[in-house]
């Protein structure tokens, strides 16, 4: 479409006329009887996906099926940050290629996304903690990371106000990376729902994928509220309700659906200026740009599908943030709310093709997904299209439990609530 | 959320650990490892009535099979697992 | 269009008002300047009294703002109360009780309230309409973070978070009752009277300072008396009941599973500073029966240009200043209403002895209600109209209207009563995740499906009139008594309004010419405009979430309270949908904002979480020992003696004690689990890879244990102490998980195993005893009938043996450090003193006690697995440990063991590092890479998981994991520490450096 990218001139152009002339920033497509790709789940990975298809991998006649509104899920639920500072080797570079397409993502989807990458501190508190953040750290390093290892006086220094002498796990330094932030997460689906839909992607919402229609033990299209969609290859990309998506083809994952729940406190002026984590305690928390302290925790910790949690998480993480920044006692809880998390029994994604014929799956994010949104949607792009895994996403691979080859970073076993 | 302990009555979730799918029966020895396989990675995940494994820790140390809801977090069943473990494996539908 | 000059005069008090004490004077300060005010006043009408009409900023434009409300839904009239550690950001003004002395500041302004320098920001509103920033500050790319985003930052938020802790106290408390009662309205006292009768315990929470809700607001009388009086006999009547808790300033702000409530009690916030020791505020869970929703209704603005300025209040707003504050907004009003409220308004004016210059109603027909107030209150009436526009830069001073015909005139006005009907508050009843419904008939959205044992009355509920509020709420408290199994009858109930209010549809901004340029605000807080959502939906955001998140509608420190019903009014007719299928967001937990202080409790600072002591924890301190942080424990870490600089003198000093000499180390906090009974060694054989069986009376063993998963989860020794007893010692740090694991395996896996067990980690003291001369220093405290020498208690030995002359002593001949060695355990109450006789028994042998340091030097020498070697990712093998593995046995974690990637040579494995160059230190958390490898990712092959200074080999050593590592003794690889920028040539050897055949073990 002409005269439809988003810029300065688009927008002081619009000014003069009013703010008449900005078309819809994807349509609300009807489907069509059948396409090459049809992506179930409409949030940020689906539509990532669709984009990355259309723009990367030319596959044009794509649609994404969303059973309610675009971004309904955990890409409008999460707490907006985004790193690659992860430990071992299945994951350290899919991360960092997400990493550098988040850098990369407004000049690519002409969408201002608000990539922040305003730095990610992990403190630790003792000495096994540093020293398991040493191994991180140098890992991240080992793969081309940015990673930076500050003792507690460079940790004072950037954030002064921290609890260092009356706490009960005094900070003993943290590991930074500072290409780490945060992305205004609304901006994602929207994002790359309109750079999907300029490249011809249906994207039909309020359209339910009711089940999976099969011959002879290939996928063959998508039975939805909205009647049958044919499609050469389904892609499901439905975290939190994987399982329940998967079972429509007879398939049981090695995941479960946990609840995680976020917080919002009232704008407040600036005062945290990077994503800080605490390591004794669950607890982390960042600052938006409009001022709010958003901070989360530990999931609630029982198989949920009911989008909300119970007060004992509440008061965990609101006890860390006080554990941690004892300034905020009388800064406010605004809202807190609940999404579903996918968690694997190693605590690691899935992007892999399934049993089924022309049926792939991208499911398990566990509470990370956010950050994986543009690698996630290249790598399910490039598995979907050229039926084999992109390089970065090999170790995400279904038969990796049976073989044993599991990618647990946190190495809490078969447990998905300890990840 | 609060569970019915039947040592210890109604308590609060903070009290208890929770574990996992109740309905897993550990394989026998000799089973074919895809059967393990199964039994430690694969679960049904359902959304709706979930028989669940939860432990009271800062209780009577119990482990209880719960009879809830996920997509509600309604509780209609609280019983000690070893019990149905002794008993009443065969009528609770597993 | 001036109406008193430059300045509006002071609103008169009327003397009266039900809710302050007009006999006394007490002060405030807003801005620096002191003003009277009343006891009972909150913030907004001790300004109102004092004619203060300008009260804050809006956050985006920075628009002059004044009350629009008078209770917790306040959009507008936020301020820093307090000052210093107490500041507190973002208050409603309109909630805060003022106390004598409190001070109060606008916010979100610079230099002052009157002259906002970012006052400048509207007028670039035609640029920055909503989402406007998702489509430009892209270019060039790392402006974002360099310019664009500092820009923002500085303009964002409302308030300042105090710069220092928070010196106040929190609490926290839980209570049970059958019956929970929120709101102490006309419907949440009948529904507290009913249910209390009943004798079922009740709590009746009201977040105000005083009871009786909209009674206290209104002139309307019940039973004869005015309606604030009958809520104080009311009130009268429930405090003798004996269940029954009033429970004043608690807002219950959200509803979680299996009935529990979080409820908010203000406890010392209408006083300068909390008593000593006096909580500030007390976070409650309520755990209730049932829970009646009684907490009334919020009015809706009206949406119209220039709808914002100070001095444009809601119409209820106006008679609770007026009625419970004795406090009249304006000298000279006009009323915008779509219903009879605000003409009660007009009435409630007027009798106040303001000017009502006009009533704009915007219903088609005329009333007979509307004629009648009209004709008493003197205010010309516009059936049919409405407020075109808006003029005064600080605060109203005339209105604009425009009659039926389209006629507009200016009329001048220093109040604007505006009414756009009520909003049930029904956040409570959506937080399971319900959906409001809406009623075209009540033009609301009315609560229909409601969490388990949840129910709502009266406005809440969309019964509108008094009368209503009061059956339907002694009816649900009846009903609620009586599903907790307390009956009752219906208490009497008092004569009451039964008018309905009148309203009859909600109408949008009308899209005419006139409206296009103005700013008719929907969410004030965050300017956002009835433009912004109709440019919302002409970009797509059609659903009410997807408008909520791109023009952040609702989304400010009031969450919408006033604004989202319009913006979905407003939507509706964009989208050509109606209200009802435009449908409404979810109302988030919290209800009102809640201190983070006050989630937390008393967990803070040192009290965080518990701390777990040793029984020689005294003692050790009197040593003067440095304590380190173990899960909960606080261990010794090492005791520093005069003249060593270093703490890593000490530890060397420790560790050439023990291999010379003797020392001793606290250890209790080991895991220990007492197992007994017939089944006792069948379950150990389940529980741990290695064979148990054969284990004699007497003797301990080292056992690993699995996870199912086939990873190494834990590890220790078990002793053997009769034929079915056992003790087991497990990691500080997995002794929990590992009672919780034997415990399901024994209740749910293998239930017919006769074994019991419990864990004894607090009861028993235990501490290593280890150096050459251990021995001679335990013939000292072991009773002299125990044969303590190595022929007659070997290496792995375990008894129980009495001590200082016939104390119960468990003693184990366990070596962590290499050394001749034993473990000796004593009821905890004997630690401190079996310490304080060690250290002079072993005086002559020289005996010095030892920290956690220096027993992980000496266990790295020995290469024994410790924390950083046991993290969960580890396997058997890993450890050198596969060949322990019995196949004749079934264990735990046995099947999933042989996976092939769990036994791959090319897995890192166990392996002991020392550096090339002697000078060279070894660093915990290096990676491991092939000699001449380039750095990269792809050449990593394994990692040091622990490194240390050995003052025995003079050097350093590390254990790492390296791959297919037992195959690569004797290379050199490369040890690599990008963090710090080190890259160090280290020897690959077998774990253990010192000692590798046990000699000095078996002396």
């Amino acid at each position: 479409m002409k005269n439809d990218r988003y810029s300065i001139f688009s927008l002081l152009r619009e000014t003069l006329r009013g703010q008449t002339g900005w078309k819809p920033a994807w349509r609300d497509a009807t489907p069509q009887p059948s396409y090459d790709v049809v992506i179930v789940g409409g949030g940020g990975h689906g539509l990532a996906t669709a984009y990355y298809l259309a723009r990367r991998y030319g596959v044009r006649r794509v649609a994404v099926v969303e059973k309610g509104w675009i971004g309904n899920g955990n890409i409008g639920r999460n707490t907006t940050i985004i790193r690659s500072n992860y430990l071992l080797p299945g994951n350290v570079p899919f991360y960092e290629c997400s990493m550098k397409l988040w850098e990369g993502l407004e000049q690519d989807i002409n969408y201002n996304a608000m990539v922040s990458q305003r730095g990610v501190l992990n403190l630790f508190h003792n000495d096994a903690q540093r020293n398991a953040y040493i191994r991180r750290g140098n890992a991240m390093r080992l793969h081309g990371v940015d990673a930076q290892l500050l003792d507690v006086d460079a940790v004072r220094r950037r954030l002064p106000f921290l609890n260092y002498d009356a706490a009960r796990f005094p900070i003993r330094g943290g590991l930074l990376q500072k290409r780490g932030g945060t992305v205004r997460h609304d901006a994602v689906a929207w994002g790359y729902a309109r750079a999907a839909d300029r490249l011809g992607v249906d994207i039909i919402q309020n359209c339910e994928a009711t089940g999976l229609r099969m011959r002879e033990g290939r996928v063959v299209g998508v039975e939805t509220t909205r009647g049958f969609i044919g499609a050469g290859r389904v892609g499901l990309s439905c975290a939190g309700n994987s399982s329940r998506v998967a079972a429509m083809a007879g398939l049981r994952l090695p995941i479960e659906s946990h609840v995680l729940q976020a917080f919002v406190s009232e704008g407040l002026k600036p005062f945290i200026d990077c994503v800080v984590t605490f390591g004794a305690g669950h607890f982390y928390i960042s600052q938006s740009d409009k001022g709010g302290l958003v901070f989360g925790g530990d999931i609630d910790g029982y198989n949920s599908y009911a989008q909300r949690g119970n007060m004992p998480v509440i008061e965990d993480v609101c006890e860390g943030g006080m554990a941690l920044m004892p300034r905020i006692g009388r800064v406010r809880l605004l809202r807190h709310w609940a999404g579903l998390m996918d968690m694997t029994m190693d605590g690691s994604p899935i992007i892999d093709r399934t049993p089924v014929g022309n049926l792939y799956l991208n499911a398990g994010w566990c509470y990370g997904g956010f950050k994986a949104t543009p690698a996630s949607g290249l790598c399910f792009a490039h598995l979907i299209a050229r039926d084999e895994p992109h390089p970065v996403a090999a170790a995400y691979r279904l038969d990796r439990f049976g073989r044993g080859a599991v990618i647990d970073e946190k190495g809490m076993g078969a447990q998905p609530n300890l990840h | 959320m609060r569970l019915n302990c039947p040592c210890c009555g109604p308590r609060g979730v903070e009290e208890f650990t929770y574990r996992g799918d109740a309905t897993l029966r550990r394989p026998a020895p000799d089973a074919a490892a895809p059967d393990w396989v199964d039994y430690v990675y694969l679960r049904d995940n359902p959304a709706g009535w979930h028989r669940e494994l939860w432990y009271h820790g800062a209780g009577c140390h119990a482990w209880l099979v719960v009879t809830r809801d996920t997509r509600t977090h309604e509780i209609a069943d609280v019983a000690r697992a070893v019990d149905i473990a002794r008993h009443g494996r065969e009528n609770t539908g597993s | 269009m001036t109406l008193f000059g430059r300045k509006t005069a002071a609103a008169p008090r009327t003397g009266g008002g039900n809710g302050v004490d007009p006999a006394r004077v007490i002060h405030f300060t807003f801005d620096g300047v002191r003003y009277p005010a009343h006891p009972g006043d909150t913030l907004a009408s001790a300004l109102l009294a004092n004619g203060q009409r300008l009260a804050g900023r809006s956050f985006k434009y920075h628009r002059p703002r004044g009350i629009l409300s008078a209770g917790p839904e306040e959009p507008n009239a936020l301020v820093e109360l307090r000052t210093g550690a107490r500041r507190e950001p973002n208050s409603r003004a309109t909630v805060t009780e003022v106390y004598d002395g409190l001070v109060a500041c606008s916010q979100n302004r610079w230099p002052s309230l009157r002259m906002d320098a970012l006052g400048v920001n509207g007028l670039f509103s035609p640029i920055f309409t909503a989402g406007f920033y998702y489509k430009t500050f892209m270019w060039p790319a790392p402006f974002w973070e360099k310019v664009y985003e500092p820009l923002i930052r500085r303009a964002a938020g409302l308030g300042r978070a105090a710069d220092e802790a928070d010196p106040d106290l929190y609490e926290k408390a839980t209570t049970f009752c059958d019956v929970l009662v929120v709101g102490s309205g006309p419907a949440g006292l009948a529904a507290a009277l009913a249910a209390g009768r009943s004798g079922a315990r009740v709590v009746l929470c009201e977040q105000d300072s005083v009871t009786g809700g909209r009674l206290r607001a209104e002139r309307g009388e019940l039973d004869g008396v005015p309606g604030w009086q009958w809520a104080r006999q009311a009130m009268d009547s429930l405090r003798q009941m004996p269940e029954v808790r009033i429970m004043t300033r608690t807002c219950v702000f959200g509803a979680y599973d299996g009935g529990t409530y979080g409820a908010l009690e203000r406890v010392a916030d209408h006083v300068a500073m909390p008593a000593a020791g006096q909580p500030r505020q007390r976070l409650w869970r309520i755990v209730a029966g049932r829970c009646i929703v009684a907490s009334g209704g919020i009015e809706r603005p009206m949406v119209f240009v220039g709808n914002d300025r100070p001095g444009i209040m809601l119409a209820g707003a106006v008679r609770t200043y007026i009625n419970r504050f004795g406090v009249v907004p304006g000298r000279r009003a006009v009323i915008y209403t779509n219903n009879d409220d605000g003409l009660r308004t007009a009435t409630d004016l007027a009798h106040a002895g303001a000017v009502v210059a006009a009533i704009v109603d915007t219903r088609a027909t005329q009333t007979a209600r509307a004629t009648q107030v009209a004709r008493e209150t003197g205010a010309k009436l516009f059936t049919g109209g409405a407020i075109a526009a808006t003029y005064g830069r600080l605060g109203v001073q005339a209105a604009a209207i425009r009659d039926r015909s389209g006629r507009v005139q200016h009329i001048a006005c220093d109040l604007i009563a505006m009414s756009g009907g009520w909003n049930p508050e029904l956040s409570l009843t959506t937080h399971h995740g319900a959906k409001p419904s809406y009623n075209a008939a009540l033009c609301a959205f009315v609560p229909t499906t409601f969490p388990p044992g949840m129910q709502a009355a009266g406005v809440a509920n969309g019964a509108f009139t008094t009368a209503a509020c009061l059956r339907e709420g002694a009816e649900q408290g009846q009903a609620a008594a009586a599903a907790c199994g307390f009956a009752a009858d219906l208490p009497a109930l008092p004569a009451a309004d039964a008018e309905s209010y009148g309203i009859e549809s909600l109408q949008p901004l009308p899209r005419d010419r006139s409206v296009k340029d103005g700013k008719a605000f929907i969410d004030f807080q965050n300017d956002v405009t009835a433009r912004d959502v109709r440019l919302a939906a002409q970009e797509g955001f059609r659903s009410v979430e997807h408008l909520k998140r791109y023009t952040t509608l609702g989304m400010a420190t009031d969450q919408g309270k006033t604004a989202n019903v319009n913006g979905i009014v407003q939507l509706a007719q964009q989208t050509g949908r109606d209200i009802a299928s435009t449908g409404t967001t979810m109302f988030r937990p919290p209800v009102q904002p809640v201190a983070i202080g006050a989630i937390a409790g008393a967990h803070t600072g040192t009290h965080f979480k518990p701390t777990r002591l040793t029984p020689t924890h005294e003692w050790a301190r009197q040593q003067g020992a440095a304590f380190t942080a173990n899960g909960l424990w606080q261990r010794a870490q090492w005791f520093a003696q005069p003249g060593e600089s270093h703490w890593r003198d000490t530890v060397n000093r420790e560790v050439r004690t023990v291999r010379t000499a003797v020392g001793f180390c606290d250890v209790t906090t080991l895991g220990k689990i007492d197992i007994q009974g017939p089944d006792a060694a069948t379950f150990l054989e389940r529980l741990y890879v290695n064979a148990w069986r054969k284990l004699p009376v007497g003797r301990a063993r080292y056992g690993l244990m699995l996870r199912e998963d086939g990873f190494v989860f834990d590890d220790g020794t078990t002793a053997r102490l009769g034929p079915q007893h056992y003790v087991m010692t497990t990691t500080t740090a997995h002794a929990g998980a590992v009672m919780q694991h034997m415990e399901l395996c024994h209740q749910w896996l293998w239930p017919e195993l006769d074994v019991h067990f419990i864990s004894v980690t607090d009861e028993w003291a235990q501490f290593a005893i280890a150096g050459p001369r251990a021995r001679d220093v335990l013939r000292h405290v072991v009773d002299p009938d125990f044969d303590l020498s190595h022929e007659a208690f070997g290496y792995m030995g375990a008894a129980e043996v009495t001590i200082c002359g016939g104390q119960a002593a468990r003693l184990f001949r366990l070596s962590f450090s290499g050394e001749l060695a034993f473990e000796l355990a004593v009821p905890a109450r004997y630690g401190d003193a079996l310490a304080r006789l060690l250290m002079k028994v072993g005086a002559p042998y020289g005996i010095a006690p030892y920290g956690t340091e220096a027993l992980g030097v000496m266990r790295i020498e020995k290469g024994h697995p410790a924390g950083p070697e046991l993290n969960g990712q580890t396997t058997a093998h890993d450890l050198g440990m596969g060949r322990m593995l019995s196949g004749k046995k079934d264990f735990i974690g046995r099947a999933m063991a042989a996976r092939p990637a769990l036994t791959d040579a090319s897995r890192p494995t166990l392996v002991g590092l020392r550096p090339v160059s002697p000078s060279d230190e070894l660093v915990a958390g290096s990676h491991l890479l092939p000699r001449g490898a380039e750095a990269t990712g792809a050449h990593d092959q394994g990692w040091i998981s622990s490194a240390a200074w050995s003052p025995t080999l003079d050097g350093w050593i590390a254990l790492g994991f390296l791959s297919d590592g037992p195959a690569r003794h004797g290379e050199t690889v490369m040890v690599h520490n990008p963090l710090a920028g080190s890259v160090v040539a280290a020897t690959v050897g077998p774990p253990v450096f010192l000692d590798p055949e046990g000699a000095r073990l078996h002396v």
